[in-house]
């Protein structure tokens, strides 16, 4: 089952001030089936978060489209209305960044949660099962109810891995997300990715270890500042 | 320039947003304070507006709240009766009724919103009177609710509010506006002035509000990070016109128009 096809897809920015292009991606082809892990490489700069945000449409992709096979039919994610790419993100797409956006006074326990509220999972619910996900992931417990804004870099991603991945989507967008955990952290989300691909869920990643996720890849996508490059495994 | 073409008509989201503006003007004398101003919010839903001072956001909010009449446009609310009622040209008497019923205001200023020799709970109360509620015992218990869901102090319900903090008075603002629970809740720069902890618990409890009562919200702040933290989508104003909107981490982070880069790229 086809999730996602894309085609001829760029983004180049265009910043006002200094009246100039900076090109981040062109022409990006690729296919994604269900249960598919798509891994993207190239150096720094080449536009690979790039291309996941402009999936996501937290930036705003120049040409091209990204045929998104939704529950309720097709849609370009290139250029859906705003409403349905959030009705997406709440229920099928997930963007797994770097970073977390910590938000003042809303504990760890909270952040995670809240995709579950959301959906309207009771609150007893929800906790029980972002237990399961907190310990899964070592994050000790005496800090769950703490403000990430105070945590590690390491507790933070953790907090934000267990947010993004929470919820069941079709779609992950993985950016950099082993980037400053440890090794148990790695470990577990490996084991939590390979579970939920096997259950059907497509994922395009940027790893900085790529080794990580040897077993998951399916294909990769090499981004270049002349041209793009599938190579199917 | 790179000029993109306009994104689609909506397809997954079938329901009918709650609130429709289209064509919104309005002029003041010599100044048009709004141009052909398209606005419209779902159920759930929070869209934030932005732009410089002057750009007619507070007009849009007051077109919005009935409390002026518009010189062009039209003005639908999703709701039972009145869906397909032009809210502008309707009787002075229902648009009233609306008004009180199914929209809630909070403004920068508590004075605008709040009548200072009145207690708090008068003052959230009082919105129920007008609604036709008469008995005293459940005129309390209401406003002691209403007060109690925007985290007001209850010890503090029959002060005046010109002794209160400015925080609390934005919760006393807040708990009128949502004492008879809205469909609509507008919000003008609700945070604005306040210390930045006291801005916080506010926007914690807007926040909260929002996911319990799945109301459709309209927020003007000049404060992106309030910005950030509470809408779903943002309208970038100008010149009492729109000249971007989107979702609010797209206008943020890869905003479009010249004007919308050096909003935010200043406040980075
Ligand atoms: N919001 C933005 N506005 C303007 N330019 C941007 C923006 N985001 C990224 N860029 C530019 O786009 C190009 C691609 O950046 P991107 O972050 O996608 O690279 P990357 O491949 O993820 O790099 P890294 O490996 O360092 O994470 C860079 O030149 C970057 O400066
Ligand atoms: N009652 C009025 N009489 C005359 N001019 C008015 C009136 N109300 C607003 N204006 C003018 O309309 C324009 C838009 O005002 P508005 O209050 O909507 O701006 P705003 O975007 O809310 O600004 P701010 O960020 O400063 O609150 C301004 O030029 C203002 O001076
Ligand atoms: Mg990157
Ligand atoms: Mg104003």
């Amino acid at each position: 089952m086809i999730i996602l096809d894309v085609q001829g897809f760029s983004k180049a920015f265009f910043v006002h001030h200094l009246q100039r292009h900076i090109p981040a991606f062109n022409e990006v082809d690729f296919r994604l089936h269900a249960g598919e892990f798509l891994l993207v490489r190239g150096v720094n700069g080449v536009g690979k978060s790039t291309l996941l945000r402009c999936l996501y449409r937290s930036y705003l992709p120049t040409a091209g489209q990204a045929i998104y096979h939704a529950h309720a039919g097709l849609i370009d994610l290139a250029c859906a209305a705003d409403v349905d790419i959030a009705a997406l993100r709440r229920t099928e797409i997930g963007h797994v960044t770097q970073f977390l956006r910590a938000r003042p006074r809303v504990s760890a326990i909270d952040v995670v949660t809240e995709p579950l509220l959301n959906q309207g999972q009771t609150r007893a619910q929800a906790r029980q099962i972002a237990a399961e996900w907190l310990t899964a992931f070592g994050l000790k417990e005496d800090i769950w109810d703490a403000y990430p804004t105070t945590f590690s870099g390491g507790e933070q991603q953790k907090v934000n891995l267990v947010r993004a991945l929470i919820v069941p989507r079709r779609l992950l967008l993985l950016d950099e997300p082993t980037a400053s955990l440890d090794a148990n952290a790695r470990a577990a989300l490996v084991t939590r990715l390979a579970q939920i691909k096997a259950q059907g869920v497509a994922m395009i990643g940027v790893f900085h270890h790529p080794e990580d996720v040897r077993d998951l890849v399916d294909g990769e996508l090499h981004l270049t500042n002349t041209q793009v490059d599938y190579v199917a495994n | 320039m790179m000029t993109r073409p306009g994104l689609d008509h909506p397809r997954l989201v079938r329901e009918v947003p709650l609130l429709q503006a289209r064509g919104l003007c309005r002029r003041y004398g010599a100044i048009t304070a709004i141009d052909g101003v398209d606005v419209s919010v779902y159920r759930g839903e929070v869209l934030g507006i932005v732009g410089e001072s002057g750009s007619g956001k507070s007009t849009v909010l007051r077109l919005l709240n009935l409390e002026e009449p518009a010189d062009a446009g039209t003005y639908y609310l999703d709701l039972p009766g009145y869906a397909d009622q032009n809210l502008f040209t309707m009787d002075r008497y229902y648009r009233r009724q609306i008004q009180i019923r199914h929209i809630g205001i909070v403004y920068q200023n508590p004075y605008l919103g709040l009548r200072m020799r009145h207690t708090s709970s008068g003052n959230v109360a009082e919105r129920l009177i007008m609604a036709g509620e008469r008995n005293f015992a459940t005129l309390r218990q209401a406003a002691r609710g209403a007060l109690s869901a925007s985290e007001f102090p209850l010890e503090r319900m029959d002060d005046l509010p010109i002794r209160l903090s400015g925080g609390m008075q934005q919760r006393v603002q807040l708990a009128r506006a949502l004492a008879l629970r809205p469909m609509l809740l507008l919000l003008d720069e609700p945070t604005t002035g306040l210390d930045v902890s006291v801005q916080a618990l506010v926007l914690d409890t807007l926040a909260r509000i929002q996911r319990e009562l799945q109301i459709a919200t309209v927020i003007v702040s000049h404060d992106l990070g309030v910005i950030r933290a509470l809408a779903d989508r943002v309208m970038v104003m100008r010149h009492g016109r729109v000249i971007e909107h989107g979702l609010t981490d797209q206008i943020l982070e890869d905003p479009q128009e010249a004007y919308t880069q050096q909003l935010v790229y200043a406040k980075l």
